[in-house]
């Protein structure tokens, strides 16, 4: 640069300028995830899931391009097209089982985004539409994530598929009509199988907007950090280079535990009996869904009555949207809300057991505890946290961030 | 930070072993773990192990369960070579056509094409075996809970029902079979099969062979994945070091 004066510039430089003033793209990522982009300084580590995530969503939509070039959607011949993948297409192992457990850990990434969202408060204002987007990825994802499931047609796909697309039937009047609408038919078949196939292929591109919206809605107020007070402008540093290189760091010890998933055990998350092809006329012993899907299986199942239990499920998610209005605690950190703190930390072990109880048959001391666990999960979001709101009073909060960082740092 | 890192990766890659095929340990029967050549972050299929359970496969299980997922040019990877390949498939015939004449015709396997199937279709095989239907055994490891372990306690696994069981009829009692009942009779005794290689042929090696080549089958590519693996792992851990020492120097001013 030094070399260039402003007179004579460089063909490259000129043509960068030229191209900027009509199309300004680096300077509006410079703007978004650049140096202009001002973060709070005290961002801990639990903040570099959103950037793995996204790194996931890059690298699920990249190996699924690939499984979808070599991948017939069709009853007879899907199975077979899968282990053509796996034996037959260079590196179609390796393509397929990125994907089959990426789809795993971009959960996983997800499900710590959103648990530490909650735990210092970052869906309360001036944050609840960002936290709306996040929701709305979320339900997108799960919805990605059944459909890619039934794609490989194995056992577990077909009655998977079954299962959950009878659960709309339970809902009055329609229900019936909405499942045929979904199976294109009178039963899971061809038309289902394709036409998931096409939802699977454009939902991740739903997602992709839905990021743009939750990062667009990220900048208007700048993220939150683990004090849950607002950041001074003098508390903020650049996003690059410093959260750049931290969330490359964090990238690279996530994808560690990947690849080693990948590589080691790359059938251990999955079910064996998707490797036996789908046959309508034998049901499984225990229809299981994909682990990131349990706690929720556990409380549709808790509920005796369909619809009710279809309602919970569903409600169970669709709750998030209002927990701005539930927990109107004008402090955001957990860290400064010891009673929150516990309570917190007991849903997180309730949501865990949920799963657990997902992966038993719905009997005996599973049914148990998945009947106490749903209720605990509602209990929480419904009468605990709006009680708290009024009743607990918060640790004194360091007037800024720079105080606080500069009294640790003594 | 950077030794909780490599006590990660350490602890991680000490684990692999240990790490269960899957998770969903659906049925409640115990099945104990063997050694297995494969296991490990450098396992490898034992070319000799694999070839004797070919053969296993070939004069035993091949009567009722296909392969059909494999070809015999892949059994270049137990270590047969081309010629070796091409007269293993001319000892089967497969159906072809149609030919200028319009008519099907037989000609001898090639290469290129995948083990014939002993039964034409289900019905077929269920008339031969009393209802029955013998499963493909192309993915058989990866279909069960407990892959290869599971494969050679069903084998090794028959005994005499308990006084209180009640089986149904044709069906034989095994330790380790969902249910205990099973369609298929015990298969495999001390002696069934005469290695060229002079292994041991009582009933457990047997059965332990011919497990380890299923397991080759249902995952052809398991030797790629585990040399693929361990360099990718070393790449990446290379990089998350170079990762983190940048970020520390690149932080070190900066309280935070």
């Amino acid at each position: 640069m030094s070399t260039n004066t402003s007179t004579e510039k460089s063909a490259i430089r000129k043509a960068y300028e030229w191209h900027e003033a009509r199309l300004p793209l680096v300077n509006w990522l410079d703007h978004n995830l650049g140096t202009k982009y001002p973060v709070p300084r005290n961002l801990n580590y639990w903040w570099n899931f959103g950037a793995i995530a996204m790194f996931m969503l890059g690298v699920m939509i990249a190996s699924g391009v690939f499984l979808a070039m070599n991948y017939t959607p069709h009853v007879s011949l899907a199975f077979d097209s899968v282990e053509r993948i796996m034996r037959d297409v260079n590196y179609g192992w390796l393509i397929r089982y990125m994907h089959a457990n990426g789809a795993s850990f971009f959960f996983i990434a997800i499900y710590i985004h959103i648990l530490r969202g909650m735990y210092y408060g970052s869906y309360k204002p001036p944050r609840e539409v960002l936290w709306w987007m996040g929701i709305l990825i979320y339900l997108v994802m799960m919805a990605t994530g059944f459909l890619g499931y039934v794609l490989p047609w194995g056992q577990m796909s077909f009655w998977g598929a079954t299962v959950i697309t009878n659960l709309f039937s339970a809902i009055p009047w329609v229900g019936e009509s909405i499942v045929t609408l979904l199976w294109g038919g009178f039963s899971v078949d061809n038309p289902t199988l394709n036409r998931f196939f096409a939802l699977h292929f454009l939902l991740p591109f739903v997602i992709v907007a839905l990021v743009f919206l939750h990062i667009w809605a990220l900048h208007v107020p700048g993220a939150n950090n683990p004090l849950g007070i607002d950041a001074a402008p003098s508390d903020k540093i650049p996003f690059f280079p410093y959260f750049v290189v931290k969330d490359v760091f964090g990238l690279g010890v996530f994808i560690l535990i990947y690849f080693a998933v990948v590589f080691y055990a790359p059938n251990m998350l999955g079910h064996p009996d998707n490797y036996i092809k789908a046959n309508p006329l034998v049901t499984p012993a225990h229809i299981v869904p994909e682990w990131y899907y349990l706690p929720f299986y556990a409380i549709l199942r808790a509920i005796p009555d369909k619809l009710l239990g279809v309602i919970a499920m569903f409600g169970s998610i669709l709750i998030m949207f209002v927990l701005p209005w539930l927990d109107k605690h004008p402090v955001r950190s957990a860290n400064f809300r010891p009673v929150f703190r516990v309570f917190f930390a007991i849903w997180v072990v309730n949501a865990v057991m949920l799963g657990w109880c997902g992966s038993q048959p719905a009997e005996g001391i599973a049914l148990i505890l998945s009947r106490i666990g749903a209720f605990w999960y509602f209990a929480h979001l419904i009468i605990v946290l709006p009680l708290l709101s009024w009743l607990e009073t918060p640790k004194p909060l360091p007037v800024s961030i720079s105080q606080s960082v500069l009294k640790a740092a003594e | 930070m950077k030794k909780i890192i490599l006590a990660a990766a350490a602890a991680l890659a000490l684990s692999v072993p240990a790490v269960p095929s899957s998770l969903w340990a659906a049925s409640e029967i115990k099945i104990p773990e063997e050694k297995w050549s494969f296991n490990g972050v450098l396992g490898k299929f034992d070319r000799a192990q694999v070839q004797r359970g070919y053969q296993v496969y070939k004069d035993v299980c091949a009567a009722c369960h296909g392969l059909q997922y494999v070809a015999f040019r892949n059994l270049a990877d137990l270590g047969y070579n081309e010629a070796q390949i091409k007269t293993l498939a001319a000892g089967y015939e497969v159906d072809d056509g149609p030919n200028e004449e319009g008519e099907m015709f037989k000609r001898k396997a090639k290469a290129s094409d995948r083990l014939p199937k002993p039964f034409p279709n289900e019905q077929a095989a269920r008339a031969a075996n009393g209802g029955a239907f013998p499963p493909d055994l192309s993915l058989i490891t990866k279909a069960r809970a407990g892959g290869p372990d599971y494969i050679f306690h069903l084998m090794m696994g028959y005994e005499d029902p308990p006084a209180d069981v009640q089986m149904m009829p044709g069906l034989n009692y095994n330790k380790y079979f969902p249910g205990h009942q099973i369609a298929m009779s015990k298969q495999i005794s001390d002696g069934l099969v005469t290695y060229a290689d002079g292994a041991p042929n009582d009933a457990a090696s047997i059965s332990k062979d011919v497990s380890a080549f299923l397991h080759w089958a249902a995952e052809p590519k398991l030797e790629a994945r585990h040399s693929t693996g361990l360099r990718v792992l070393l790449y990446t851990l290379m990089f998350t070091i170079v990762a983190y020492l940048f970020k520390r120097r690149l932080w070190k001013n900066i309280p935070h």
